[in-house]
């Protein structure tokens, strides 16, 4: 873990000026990639995700199909000039991780015991980041299902919540993340009030960890707003 | 798949194929300290999965964003000796996965102070590889590489230096300190029950599983989240209390 002298809240505000429970600015827009069957882009502050969905479509080589459901495939990626120092674009560990944990996340929330022996590809690409990578493209990855036609039971919504200086607060920046004390990927599906993902790494109790999960919740309800207005915009102009 | 099934519809009835309790740990067997050319190691057995760790340590030079720390390292192989699922090559999303989980609970759960690992600030620290080595792959492969990565540092022996920070193979002086005992504990979700020390089998019926690092002050110092289940609001807390009533369970083969 990095080494941080700079106090990350002073007088109950964070360095971007935020209250502890506030989250970032956040940007959705859906369609954005033509080719995709389902596209979207979720900006939390700084941080930006790009998803696209391919699919469902026959799964090759034959002996990968499942013949009782759906695969679903994700695979996320820093583009190389999203950070501070370049990194090259492809799979390292942190990103097969990472992949995984966002599939997890995400498959709760489809029906893909519909589509046997199919593949839904989900392609998410950082754009930049600064924070709260994975729950971003938790949220853009959701939409582009959603707006790709993917028979879903609800969308999931996600966030980052965390302890930084002794205070809980939620949707980390990068700086945030170097330096707090514990951070938490918390997804859900907001209408069906279950937890998707539920991921830590930092030092909490129990009763910290409880507050940071109703604290996790109450963000995402917003976000699920948030995803449904983006939704609903898109048609907007088609059926008036 | 058959004997998926067989498992399956057991657990409906509330019952496991090998008798045990939902709640209850297959026989945990320990070996320290097992391989004399590793600066520490230790084998652990979970009924029939079968985990060692190793510990090597080498000087290296701090990453340039801490220099006044030590480096650990976790990795794990997924060794096609241990189940036919594994195959050779380079590590699977999974093996990836145990071994970030693993560190993420060593590291958040301060097992060693990386700060005491310094001998030159900025140029010469300890790099400490704990290196995970799976078996005999039969489920629950999250506590047991913690729980043997967490003996083999245990057992290991700090090795001599000459003058220009050139380890000496083979001699040693001192121990490396352990400053606290994080341990993976996963409690697995079967409809409405849960259960632990899922088996191969069983890992593959069950919904899905939240694992927990805690540490020996019951702080929480790791979560992960593996499978297809969802989870409640109100079960949270009662999944947490039972892993760390069961990670005190599994602190006692640690020792002291």
């Amino acid at each position: 873990m990095k080494k941080c002298e700079k106090k990350l809240i002073e007088n109950g505000r964070r360095l971007d000026g935020r209250k502890p429970e506030e989250a970032r600015e956040i940007e959705m827009q859906v369609g954005i990639i033509e080719k995709a069957d389902g596209s979207a882009k979720a900006r939390f502050g700084k941080t930006i995700a790009i998803a696209s969905v391919y699919g469902p479509k026959l799964l090759h080589p034959k002996h990968l199909q499942d013949i009782e459901k759906c695969t679903l495939r994700v695979r996320y990626a820093m583009v190389p000039f999203s950070v501070d120092e370049r990194k090259p674009y492809g799979p390292d560990r942190r990103s097969i991780e990472l992949s995984k944990i966002i599939r997890i996340a995400l498959e709760p929330a489809i029906f893909l015991e519909d589509f046997p022996r199919t593949v839904i590809d989900v392609f998410i690409d950082i754009m930049q980041a600064d924070g709260s990578t994975r729950v971003t493209s938790i949220n853009a990855a959701s939409l582009a299902l959603a707006i790709g036609g993917i028979p879903m039971r609800d969308l999931v919504a996600a966030c980052s919540v965390g302890k930084v200086d002794g205070t809980l607060v939620v949707d980390l920046t990068g700086i945030e993340d170097n330096c707090c004390e514990a951070d938490v990927s918390f997804a859900m599906m907001p209408s069906k009030n279950k937890i998707t993902l539920l991921q830590m790494d930092g030092l909490l109790t129990k009763e910290e960890l409880l507050k940071l999960i109703n604290m996790a919740k109450e963000t995402c309800l917003k976000i699920y707003e948030k995803q449904k207005e983006t939704l609903k915009n898109k048609f907007k102009g088609e059926v008036e | 798949m058959i004997e998926e099934e067989f498992v399956k519809e057991l657990l409906k009835k509330k019952k496991r194929a090998d008798g045990r309790k939902f709640d209850e740990f297959r026989k945990i067997q320990i070996k320290e300290a097992p391989i004399e050319k590793a600066e520490g190691s230790a084998l652990v057995k979970l009924g029939n999965t079968w985990v060692a760790a190793g510990i090597k340590l080498n000087v290296g030079t701090p990453f340039p964003d801490t220099p006044d720390q030590g480096i650990l390292i976790v990795n794990a192989e997924f060794s096609p000796i241990a189940s036919p699922e594994f195959e050779p090559g380079p590590p699977t999303e999974d093996a990836i996965e145990l071994a970030r989980v693993v560190d993420r609970c060593l590291r958040e759960g301060k097992a060693i102070d990386l700060s005491k690992l310094v001998l030159k600030e900025g140029e010469k620290v300890w790099c400490v590889f704990v290196d995970i080595h799976i078996l005999n792959h039969d489920g629950n492969l999250l506590d047991a590489a913690a729980l043997a990565s967490m003996l083999a540092l245990k057992n290991t022996r700090m090795p001599k230096l000459d003058e220009e920070f050139n380890v000496i193979r083979g001699e040693y002086e001192g121990k490396l300190q352990v400053e606290h005992v994080p341990l993976l504990v996963s409690i697995c979700k079967f409809g409405n029950d849960y259960l632990i020390d899922p088996t191969y089998l069983e890992e593959k019926v069950i919904d899905g599983k939240l694992t927990f690092g805690i540490r020996e002050d019951e702080k929480i110092c790791a979560i992960q989240k593996q499978g297809k289940a969802v989870f409640d609001f109100d079960e949270i807390e009662k999944i947490i209390d039972l892993a760390i009533l069961k990670s005190k369970e599994l602190r006692k083969f640690y020792g002291n």
